[in-house]
Parts: structure tokens; C-alpha cells; sequence
């Protein structure tokens, strides 16, 4: 397929490129008009290899994802589409809660290998979180300076960028890891209950970037999250969320609760993160139904900050006009 | 998780520069100490004092009226207090992220040992996000993105004593947040005959004030207004438990003086300063002093001016007019709204210029002409 009719393709079936932050700079007309986003949540119920995860059924999963997503057959062209082989990209993942319920280290080795494929050079791929520590417990290794080698650091080794950035509700500190060195993000969060904002999600996920996350989980997070993810930075810069919904929790989040935990064995896709947090919290609401927990709402931690970011206009939050697509391996 | 790089003389003299106190430092004093402090080793050694575990492997804080619920992994609001394997930490005791020897005048205090010093100490972190923050970049900031001392209590009354001050004071961020370390290095300074003084916001439970109180000589609050709205949409807290920590603080008779930082169009109205001030001569009496201070731009807060004088004067009037006996204008070097004035004959009795002293005529804590006692901390 040829770049122009990608684009095309893109566009006529709706992928959420209305939310991609470059085409409300090329169209800003069609900032004003959420149309329906595209979020597929794929499954492979045979993932599992005894207590691991199966490579080439992951494998599976991500590139069958993103072409339900693009809507074509071919997923390798998609990276190549939404990356340059100049491009730095940031996998932002999520390894506040240990290995157990932390992005997968396999599912971001094989995102490095698709960036590898198409001319990324190792050392311009960095995978980034809050804390070394953090990052080392979910079994990442440290890599801050040997440029031959995928990069691996907390924002407590590369530190804050000295502005203070300031939008609606949020001032923080950002890290450098953002405004120096990215020049894209690959957002990669865990699909996990939060015992204060209700999810954690793609959003949410963006916490990590800020120096002081700590101060805006009242009100359960509106509107916060939403003020966060409305920072130019944050928004030119991430190009693709895939959330790791491998293990999914409906209770008891963030921190790993084994008795809350369910082996989903999904990936959901989505250059909306709105519609994809969206369709997360759907699914956790659901899940908690199934179990007989209450709903979010009346365990007073509704994530509201969804809708506002929907209202923002920061991508779809309405059910209804999300292209909710359930692809089963 | 902290950096543990060793402070040079150089880098420390940068740091004390950043929050404007340089010329106060122990410059004779500290070069051998500084040797020996390095940055603290962070972690879950000091296990927090006020708090209690929930299912789950949760906690609640019982340190602030935020009471924050912190789930295994997670930190508090004030981002100093971690709970980790359903205990909660505090990853700060022992470990300011900076410390000086300030003019007493400085917190500011203007009944409490006029003309001594106080060695000044902070940790990063606070339970509340002022938009007007002076100390942000210490306050909004977590433990691990600071470079902070090893510096336990005891070494804290040490080092007051070598610097010749007669106080400990825990301020620039929010004491409350570094309690456990405030009140046992109140009590190694005691030993030695040294008092200590909080700066706070006033934003904490009362079983911990109370406890603190017993070490405590004397507590500054940060009043920030007198309304409910401005607390929740300004500084992300609530004034209720700030009024209820000045009323305990009055019944445990531990001197108290209060500051309100006025901002233009924000709390500057003649009906919330008399109704604050209403409020205190009903509650806790006219003889407890009130700073109203000058607001400069910062923070998040830039798009307001600073507060007009004239807004302060006023504001002073409204206070003397309603019978509070010691009122002050802060932040306005020179004016004469710094000066105590003996509410029965009117005279100056302490007459400053900033935070230096050029008069005291106090005499055992009396006016020298009409004999009225000034209320305060003189000895």
C-alpha cells in the first residue's frame, strides 16, 4: 500500500486519526467534530505456556491488532507509516506494581523489534517509567548511556526539564525524557482498577511523566488526568497506545491483587486514548458486574476524568461513537 | 531511590543562595560539618507515626485531614509517605533537603526571642499545592528528585547549638508532612535548652498537633483565607481544620502567630478580612499577632500583580478597628506596619527595618512606659 492511500484509508474508515494531534494541526476543523475512534481489543485465548506467555501468539495479537486497527493487511507498513527512521520513541510503560502486574517485557521486546525492523537504531529507542527501580522490578535493566543498545531509564536518572508546564489544573515538572529526547511516544499501559481514580489506563498512564503525580489523584482525578494528557507535548508526541491487558485486574489497583486478577489475554489498540480508556473502563466495569463488586460510581471512584477529557475534545469518550471492534484469535 | 551524591562546599552555598538566605548562613560554622553530611539513604527504615492499616494491605495517613487512603506501593498526597507492604514510611525522617540560620523575624515570628536566630530546616514535600508557592521546587517535589542531607535529630540539635541559636525551626515546605522528624529533633533540642518553633499551614489532625504541641514552643500558621472556596480552588485544601489546629493551638496555650498572604482579588475583600478577623477575637483572642503579607507573582500564580500596599494598610486598619492588638504588614521592608506597637499608649516598643531588629525596648516583657504586658515568647 502506498503512503498516499494509507492515509486515504485512514481517513474514509475512521482509525481515530481525528485525534492524532498532527492531523488536528493539519485540519483543525476537525478538531471541533470527534468522529467515531477506532479501539480494538484482540484475544488469544491459548496465549498462555504454562505459567508464561506464548512469543508467537503475542506476536500474533500486536500485528493482527494493528491491522484490525489500520485496517490493512499488511501491519509491518504501519510502522513505518507512523515512525521515521529518525525519530527517537519512548515506550512508555508501566512497572509501578512489580512484574505481575506491569507491562510485559515480551510485549515491548517485540514493539522494539518492529521499530528495529524499519531503521530505528537501538539507542534511539528508549523505554522509560517513573523510577529505575520501578522499571527494574518489573525486570527491565537499566540502560542509560550505551547508545548500541536499547536505552532504559526512570526519570530519576535523566531528571526534569527546569520549566514549570502549566495547563488548566496540573503544573509539574516534566521529564527530560519527554522534552529533550522523544520525538514519539509508544504509550503502553497496563488495563488495571485504580483505588482512586477508578482506572489506570492510557491516560493515567502519563503520570509518569510529571515530577509531582502525587497531587492530583483527589477528586478522583478530575480533572487532572485530562488537564495532563491535554499537554502539547504529551499529545504531538504519542503516536500509538497498546495496552497490555494480558492480565487485567478489576479490583484492588494499582498494586498487583492476585484474587482480583484475570488472565484476559487481550491487547487493546488505539491512537485514541480517550476511546481506549473508554472501552478499558467499560470492560473493568463489566468484569467487576460479573464478580458482584459494585460499579465504580458506587464505589465512589467513577472515572469522571474520561469524560472530561472527552468533553475536552481530546479524543472520543462517548461508547456510541467508539468502533469498539472484539477480535478473537 | 534518592541520589547519593556527596555536597561539596560549593553546592551547598548554591543551594542556601536559592532560597535567599545566603548572607545567614553558618558560613564559620559549617565547612568542617558539611564533611560529614552526605545525601541520606532513602527507603522504608522510618516507619510513619500516624496512621492506620486497613484491608488489604492499605493504610490510611491520620497525619492531615486528607487522610489519605494509600494503596501497597503508593504514596500520599504530600508524596514524602509511602506505604510498602502494607506499612507506611516516612521517606523523609532525618533527611531536609535544605537548612539555614535565619533571623527569627524571618518565619516570620515578631513575639518569640526578637533578634535571635533560628537554624531553619525543611524536607521536600506538603500536604497541600498552594498556586502561589515560594518554595515549590521544594515543597511539589518528591524525596528522590532532591539532593538532601543526612542530618538525624540529634546532629540537628548539635549543629543549632554550635550556630549559637536558641531554636530549631521546621518551615519553607510543610513540617507537617516530616512530623516525626520535627518532633524528635524537638526533643534532642530540648535537651540542650533549645525550643523549637513550627511554620505550617495548619492543615493537620489533632492528636498529632497535640503530640507535637508538648515539644513545641511556639507555631506560626499560614492562614491563606478566610473562606472555604478559595482553600479548595487556590491551595487545595479545606480552612476548617486550619481554624479547629488555631483554636487547639490557643486552649494548649502554645504561642501562635498567624499570616495571611493577601492576593489581589482573591481574598483582598473588607468582608473577608473583618470577618477573619471577627473570627479571631472571638476564638482565639485579641492578642494573638496577624501578618498580613505581600503577594509576588509565582508558581502557578503569574497572572496577578503584587498585592498594593495600600490593600495591606487596609487591611491592617480593618484589624486594629476590630480590636486585634498586633497587627502587622510583611513583605514591605521599611513600612511602619512592621513595628510592635503597645496597644494601650501606642508607643514602638520593637522597631524593625525586614527582618532586622533596630530597637527592642521591651523590658521582661512589658511596655517600659505603661507597664502593659506584651504577650510572647521574650526569654
Amino acid at each position: 500500500m502506498k503512503r498516499r492511500e494509507f492515509f486515504k484509508r485512514s481517513f474514509l474508515i475512521g482509525a481515530g486519526f481525528s485525534f492524532l494531534p498532527v492531523s488536528r494541526f493539519c485540519l483543525p476543523e476537525l478538531a471541533a467534530t470527534p468522529t467515531t475512534s477506532r479501539v480494538v481489543e484482540i484475544t488469544h485465548p491459548k496465549i498462555r505456556t504454562g505459567s508464561g506467555i506464548d512469543s508467537s501468539s503475542l506476536e500474533q495479537l500486536l500485528d493482527q491488532g494493528l491491522s484490525y486497527l489500520y485496517q490493512t493487511e499488511n501491519p509491518r507498513h504501519i510502522w513505518s507509516q507512523l515512525f521515521s527512521k529518525n525519530d527517537v520513541v519512548g515506550i512508555k510503560v508501566n512497572c509501578l506494581s512489580g512484574e505481575k502486574a506491569s507491562t510485559h517485557k515480551l510485549l515491548v521486546e517485540l514493539i522494539i523489534e518492529r521499530l528495529q525492523r524499519i531503521g530505528i537504531p537501538s539507542g534511539n529507542i528508549i523505554i522509560w517509567d517513573r523510577l529505575n527501580k520501578d522499571l527494574e522490578s518489573a525486570g527491565y535493566s537499566i540502560n542509560q548511556t550505551n547508545r548500541n543498545k536499547v536505552r532504559c531509564f526512570g526519570n530519576d536518572t535523566i531528571g526534569y526539564d527546569d520549566r514549570l508546564y502549566i495547563n488548566g489544573s496540573v503544573g509539574s515538572l516534566i521529564t527530560r525524557t519527554l522534552t529533550d529526547l522523544c520525538t514519539a511516544v509508544i504509550n503502553v499501559p497496563v488495563l488495571k482498577d485504580h483505588g482512586i481514580v477508578g482506572v489506570t489506563l492510557s491516560m493515567k498512564n502519563f503520570f509518569g511523566a510529571i515530577h509531582n503525580p502525587n497531587k492530583y489523584h483527589h477528586q478522583a482525578g478530575n480533572p487532572y488526568v485530562a488537564d495532563l494528557y491535554e499537554f502539547p507535548l504529551i499529545r504531538q508526541k504519542t503516536r500509538l497506545t497498546i495496552c497490555d491487558a494480558l492480565e487485567a485486574q478489576y479490583e484492588g489497583g494499582p498494586p498487583f491483587k492476585p484474587q482480583w486478577s484475570w488472565p484476559m489475554n487481550s491487547l487493546l489498540l488505539a491512537v485514541d486514548g480517550v476511546a481506549l480508556d473508554r472501552v478499558g473502563w467499560e470492560i473493568i466495569e463489566n468484569k467487576r458486574k460479573e464478580m458482584n463488586r459494585p460499579t465504580l460510581k458506587e464505589a465512589g471512584r467513577q472515572p469522571e476524568y474520561i469524560l472530561t477529557a472527552g468533553k475536552k475534545n481530546l479524543g472520543q469518550s462517548d461508547l456510541k461513537k467508539i468502533d469498539w471492534q472484539k477480535i478473537n484469535l | 531511590m534518592k541520589k547519593s551524591s556527596k555536597i561539596n562546599r560549593r553546592d551547598f552555598f548554591r543551594q542556601c543562595s536559592r532560597f535567599g538566605c545566603s548572607g545567614l548562613v553558618l558560613s564559620a560554622t559549617l565547612p568542617p560539618l558539611i564533611q560529614n553530611i552526605v545525601a541520606g539513604q532513602s527507603g522504608h527504615q522510618n516507619q510513619a507515626r500516624w496512621y492506620e492499616k486497613i484491608p488489604d494491605k492499605r493504610v490510611k495517613c491520620k497525619l492531615c485531614p486528607r487522610e489519605c487512603v494509600v494503596d501497597d506501593r503508593e504514596r500520599g498526597y504530600c508524596g514524602v509517605r509511602e506505604n510498602w507492604d502494607g506499612v507506611y514510611y516516612t521517606l523523609v525522617y532525618g533527611n531536609p533537603c535544605t537548612y539555614h540560620v535565619d533571623p527569627i523575624e524571618k518565619k516570620p515570628l515578631f513575639h518569640f526571642l526578637p533578634g535571635t536566630t533560628a537554624f531553619s530546616l525543611a524536607t521536600v514535600g506538603c500536604n497541600v499545592d498552594c498556586q502561589f508557592c515560594q518554595n515549590w521546587q521544594i515543597s511539589q517535589i518528591r524525596p528522590e528528585q532532591a539532593d538532601n542531607f543526612d542530618l538525624p535529630p540529634r546532629k540537628v540539635a548539635q549543629l543549632t547549638k554550635e550556630a549559637g541559636a536558641p531554636t530549631i525551626a521546621y518551615t519553607y515546605t510543610e513540617p507537617v508532612v516530616f512530623a516525626e522528624y520535627m518532633y524528635d529533633s524537638a526533643v534532642e533540642g530540648n535537651r540542650l535548652g533549645i525550643k523549637s518553633v513550627m511554620i505550617s499551614n495548619g492543615y493537620i489532625q489533632e492528636t498529632p498537633m497535640r503530640e507535637l504541641a508538648e515539644v513545641l514552643s511556639a507555631v506560626k500558621i499560614d492562614l491563606k483565607a478566610f473562606s472555604e472556596k478559595y482553600y479548595r480552588e487556590i491551595v487545595s485544601g479545606e480552612l476548617k481544620p486550619v481554624l479547629d489546629t488555631l483554636v487547639l493551638l490557643r486552649k494548649l496555650n502554645i504561642w501562635t502567630e498567624i499570616v495571611y498572604l493577601v492576593l489581589p482579588t482573591l481574598n483582598d475583600s473588607d468582608q473577608e478580612f473583618r470577618n477573619l478577623v471577627k473570627w479571631m477575637k472571638t476564638d482565639l483572642g485579641p492578642d494573638i499577632p496577624i501578618h498580613f503579607t505581600r503577594f509576588h507573582p509565582q508558581y502557578k500564580m503569574q497572572n496577578l500583580p503584587p498585592t498594593p500596599v495600600k490593600t495591606l494598610e487596609r487591611a491592617r486598619e480593618i484589624a486594629l478597628s476590630e480590636g486585634i492588638h498586633y497587627v502587622y504588614v510583611g513583605n514591605v521592608p521599611g513600612h511602619s506596619g512592621e513595628h510592635t506597637y503597645c496597644p494601650d499608649c501606642q508607643k514602638i516598643l520593637i522597631q524593625r527595618k525586614g527582618f532586622w531588629i533596630l530597637e527592642n525596648k521591651i523590658k521582661n516583657g512589658k511596655c517600659p512606659d505603661c507597664h502593659k504586658v506584651i504577650p510572647g515568647v521574650w526569654s
